[in-house]
């Protein structure tokens, strides 16, 4: 589903290395301390930074200079995934169409993300005046209405209590597998990494390894893991 | 159809032969504009000549020089004798033909190609209610104990600024700089043109203001106001006058020449003392509005001729200048 | 394409008047001191009036009361206000025989002198640089503000942390905005310097255009203040520095509650100075108003027509050339600042010089005039649009593009909504600023066609004075209405 061959990136004296396959369907975790690259590694996956030698493919479709619209993934960041002048409504809209002109089927898409995440009540609402909890189920909504086969996500729950984290986790879970999606999952907390994902990169100085399964992982966890941890 | 078309053509045909012609007058902003002698010119002439005036407002000179033989105008208006020695050199006018030998204005005009239509001499206006003993000779402001302040205009923006500088000159000539830079301890302040000037002058901001001997007309015609003067000077005043000529590149020019010559008609002069408020150049006194008639005149009338005001400006804009800036 | 039109109509029309040259014989010492005072009195202006604007302004950010909002839209007058009469305004107060003076009992405060140049652009232009340093202080997200009171930060800290950052990236362009306008300002400059001591080179170019007749003169000078202007154009564009603020979510903004004796005597001691002459005109012109001929109203009229479609011009090229700055590269905002540099004189003789062969310049003397002021306001536009979209892009533009909300949706969605603001209040000075604007006019001028500012300098010719005050009073009520109108529009729903 997603592979990165032999891609290159630096700035300054950062340098980051990454070479590894990702199967369709897979749920994988990125840990890695703070610093290591995960987020680098991210935007190259996500479109926003350009490598600078190596190549990418997300569904066998070389997206290596393609930019982040280009490309048939969702990204839901640390914040800032809303639009605070835009209801949840529209907010959530803008998955299917940018220029929120939906017709009767995209209308029924729409409606179905809505209940589905649990935000019939606020759909009138804006971003500034919904809890925490409330605003990741608006971005997780959207990336329900998004016909996308991957989905990125950036430590997107940091925020939230140990509760709601688990909640919206689990969300996360049942929606990829409604969906059919292929999840990457960045995240420094192991435990996250734990409840749903078969597969984990570990991300370190600069080192990406290839994906392993998580369970072992942490039954066995290699050198840097353990410090880690 | 065949018909449709003949019967078009002939009136086409026809129109163009009963179109009237068009004249083209070049004029000042001022003179154009509603308040100006401009509007009532235009009624009178298209009264006489059957044909069509047609005014483009804007500054004369600049467009002159731009458009140079390839000007659209017949008749150019508003000139004064401060650039004719520039307008003459574009060799664009052609004698007017008219009769200067008896002109109403107090300096011999033989000119064959501009045409005197009206004339004032710069004068400094004062409010008579406030000022009581105003200067009675240029060497009296200039000398004065007391506090008077005067507004002026700046000669390199302004025709009255630049009629100013050579109205001194005119009197004290060598001796103009010393003149200057007596006058500078007296100026409030020197703006753009005269209508800031005038403005500031009517709000009491200051105790002269540079201006015209005509000026008070406007006052006691208009507004029944017979508080502003004029100081008149004993050594004389700068003589101020408005020209005007004809394209030689004219498409209308028995047109052209008509106006010249209406220029000097008792019409068109009756319309300048109220229109613009000045002295009409070919009016006898008797027929004057008697305001005009009554207002205080200088006893002397200091003038250059366009060869002199062209090789005095600069130098004595410089000697302004100078004495300005210390 | 936008940037292309500015320059090709900038150095176009110079160019036409170039051809013009007839040699060059170097600068004369007046010409100079004209350079250096140009550059003075501009520079002490330009800083004065952005160094009083800061705390104003930041008495307004933190203050609410009633009328606050119509306060800030008067408060913007002295700037849109025609030259002649904003002069006449300033003397009526500060003259010789002015208010102050009367209440002082002497005259003794001459405001005749550089002094009075300055007291005249700092009263022209600190309008304008408090309401762009009010737009930089709302840029600065409300979360951060709840962030410094939660940890007890004092108004010392505030600043420091927070206002201090934004200050240092917004204060470059706002200074060079004022910088240009003071350099092509020469009306003021002349009547309230005092004398010719008081010359700028704007007047040398009028003068040589006017009384000269010379144009390789103005050509000249106006390459030189080109010059001068770009100069410092490049200095400010490469100075400012780009903050970079995490965008918030628009919540509340927090009310001081420290030090608002010190606010209020800001906001007072700016209105009164504001307001004053302002009301003086009122007071003077008002007599005049009812005597006005009908002819005047046609001309207001068309002034506002013209008004209208220069302002729509110049906010759709401003935002297109505002989204060329922040999509690819800062340099394009020198373009953006070439229209202040240049003359309107030289733009106005430059299109007459090319077009008079081929279409009588009467005829499209309005369509110049439209051009020609919307080009003139497009520098103040993109001030106050440019900033805003950038922090937009900042905030929300990574987002924007994993949705693909790109082009006509993309406008819609995000930049409009969240630009309302600044394109409202641009739009509302753009508008009141072709009112007042009697540039290009000079040579084109049709008698039948005039514009309100004509008819006020037509009246004072003709010495009608209390009729000439009345139509500025009018042009002052137009300006201010047409004003506020598109700044309240822009402020509804808007987020600043």
């Amino acid at each position: 589903m997603l592979s990165l061959k032999s891609v290159e990136y630096s700035v300054g004296e950062f340098k980051l290395k990454a070479d590894f396959e990702i199967p369709r369907l897979a749920k994988v975790a990125l840990i890695g301390p703070s610093g290591a690259g995960k987020s680098t590694l991210f935007s190259l996956i996500s479109g926003f930074l350009k490598p600078k030698s190596g190549s990418i493919f997300i569904d066998n479709e070389d997206v290596t200079t393609k930019l982040s619209n280009q490309r048939r993934v969702t990204t839901i960041f640390q914040d800032g995934n809303l639009f605070p002048h835009l209801t949840v409504k529209r907010n959530i809209s803008l998955g299917l169409r940018p220029d929120l002109r939906l017709n009767s089927e995209q209308q029924g898409v729409l409606d179905y993300a809505i209940d589905r995440v649990g935000l019939t009540d606020l759909v009138d609402r804006k971003p500034g005046s919904l809890s925490g909890g409330q605003q990741s189920r608006v971005s997780l909504a959207r990336a329900l209405v998004r016909d996308c086969p991957l989905l990125l996500l950036d430590e997107p729950f940091s925020a939230l209590g140990p509760s709601l984290k688990s909640d919206m986790i689990e969300l996360v879970d049942q929606i990829s597998n409604e969906k059919k999606l292929t999840v990457l999952f960045v995240t420094h907390d192991p435990e996250d990494a734990k409840k749903i994902c078969d597969l984990s990169i570990i991300v370190s100085s600069g080192c990406v390894s290839s994906p392993m399964a998580t369970k072992e992982l942490f039954e066995n966890p290699p050198e840097i893991l353990r410090d880690y941890l | 159809m065949k018909i449709l078309l003949s019967i078009f053509f002939t009136l086409v045909a026809a129109s163009t032969a009963f179109a009237k012609p068009t004249l083209t007058v070049y004029a000042p902003d001022y003179f154009t504009s509603e308040w100006g002698p401009g509007p009532k010119i235009k009624q009178a002439f298209e009264k006489i000549c059957d044909c069509d005036l047609f005014y483009v407002s804007g500054d004369l000179m600049p467009r002159l020089m731009i458009e140079g033989k390839r000007t659209k105008a017949d008749v150019v208006i508003g000139l004064n004798t401060d650039v004719t020695f520039k307008a003459r050199k574009l060799g664009i006018f052609e004698a007017h033909e008219q009769d200067t030998s008896s002109l109403s204005i107090p300096i011999k005009w033989d000119d064959k190609i501009f045409l005197p239509f009206d004339w004032s001499h710069t004068a400094f206006i004062y409010d008579n209610t406030k000022l009581k003993n105003p200067p009675k000779s240029f060497n009296e402001l200039l000398n004065s104990k007391d506090d008077i302040k005067v507004i002026i205009q700046d000669p390199r923006t302004s025709i009255s600024g630049l009629a100013l500088v050579l109205w001194v000159k005119s009197i004290y000539g060598s001796k103009s700089e010393e003149a200057f830079t007596k006058l500078a301890s007296k100026v409030l302040t020197v703006t753009k043109g005269w209508s800031e000037s005038y403005g500031m002058f009517t709000q009491g901001e200051a105790d002269m203001v540079l201006s015209y001997t005509t000026s008070p007309a406007y006052h006691i015609i208009a507004e029944n106001d017979k508080s502003k003067s004029a100081a008149i000077f004993s050594e004389g005043h700068y003589f101020f006058t408005e020209l005007a000529a004809m394209t030689n590149s004219s498409k209308e020019p028995e047109l052209a020449k008509e106006f010249m010559s209406f220029i000097l008609s008792e019409t068109f002069q009756r319309m300048i003392p109220t229109g613009n408020w000045s002295f009409p150049s070919k009016l006898d006194r008797n027929k004057l509005p008697d305001e005009f008639v009554n207002l205080p005149m200088p006893k002397k009338v200091l003038f250059y001729t366009e060869e002199e005001a062209q090789k005095y400006r600069d130098i004595v804009i410089q000697e302004w200048l100078t004495a300005f800036q210390k | 394409m936008v940037a292309s039109f500015l320059v090709a109509v900038t150095v176009g029309t110079l160019i036409a008047v170039i051809c013009r040259i007839e040699g060059f014989s170097g600068l004369t010492w007046n010409e100079w001191t004209a350079i250096r005072f140009t550059f003075f009195q501009s520079f002490v202006s330009a800083a004065v009036s952005v160094l009083l604007a800061i705390p104003v302004s930041r008495a307004f950010f933190r203050q609410d009361f009633i009328g606050r909002n119509i306060l800030i839209t008067l408060l913007g007058a002295p700037f849109i206000l025609p030259v002649i009469v904003a002069i006449l305004g300033l003397i009526l107060v500060f003259g010789s025989k002015g208010i102050l003076s009367q209440l002082m009992g002497f005259s003794a405060f001459s405001i005749y002198g550089v002094h009075g140049v300055i007291l005249a652009h700092v009263f022209f232009n600190l309008p304008l640089a408090t309401r762009l340093l009010l737009q930089g202080w709302g840029s600065i997200p409300s979360e951060q503000f709840r962030l410094g009171q939660s940890l007890s930060f004092s108004p010392f800290n505030f600043f420091m942390h927070l206002e201090l950052p934004m200050l240092c990236r917004v204060i470059p362009g706002v200074f060079l905005i004022i910088f240009l306008i003071c350099t092509t300002s020469f009306a003021v400059a002349l009547t309230l310097g005092g004398g010719p001591k008081a010359t700028t080179v704007e007047l040398a170019i009028y003068q040589a255009f006017r009384f000269d007749f010379n144009l390789s003169r103005v050509a000249i000078l106006s390459i030189i203040q080109l010059l001068m202007c770009g100069l410092i154009a490049v200095l400010s564009i490469w100075i400012a520095f780009p903050a970079h603020y995490e965008g918030g979510l628009d919540r509340v903004r927090p009310i001081a509650t420290t030090g608002k004796i010190l606010d209020f005597i800001c906001i007072t001691c700016a209105t009164i100075f504001l307001i004053l002459p302002l009301a003086m005109i009122l007071i003077r012109g008002s007599g005049g108003l009812f005597l006005l001929p009908q002819s005047v109203m046609f001309s207001a009229l068309r002034s506002i027509l013209v008004a209208l479609a220069a302002t729509g011009l110049a906010t759709i090229m401003t935002l297109y050339l505002a989204s060329l700055i922040v999509y690819s590269s800062k340099v394009y905002e020198i373009f953006g600042y070439l229209p202040i540099a240049a003359s309107p004189l030289v733009l106005g003789t430059g299109l007459y010089i090319i077009f008079y062969n081929w279409i009588d310049p009467g005829k499209i003397a309005l369509p110049s005039a439209i051009v020609i002021n919307a080009m003139m306001c497009i520098p103040f536009s993109l001030r106050i649009i440019t900033p805003a979209f950038r922090d937009l892009e900042n905030s929300f533009g990574r987002l924007a593009n994993s949705l693909n909300l790109v082009g006509w949706s993309r406008f819609r969605w995000l930049i409009w909504p969240r630009l309302k603001g600044p394109i409202g209040f641009s739009a509302g000075l753009s508008v009141a600023l072709s009112m007042g604007d009697l540039g290009v006019i000079v040579l084109f001028s049709n008698p039948n066609h005039s514009t309100l500012p004509m008819e006020i300098y037509r009246l004072m010719t003709a010495y009608r004075m209390d009729e000439a005050f009345g139509a500025a009073l009018l042009l002052l009520m137009l300006s201010i209405s047409l004003f506020w109108i598109f700044d309240k529009g822009g402020r509804i729903n808007a987020i600043t």
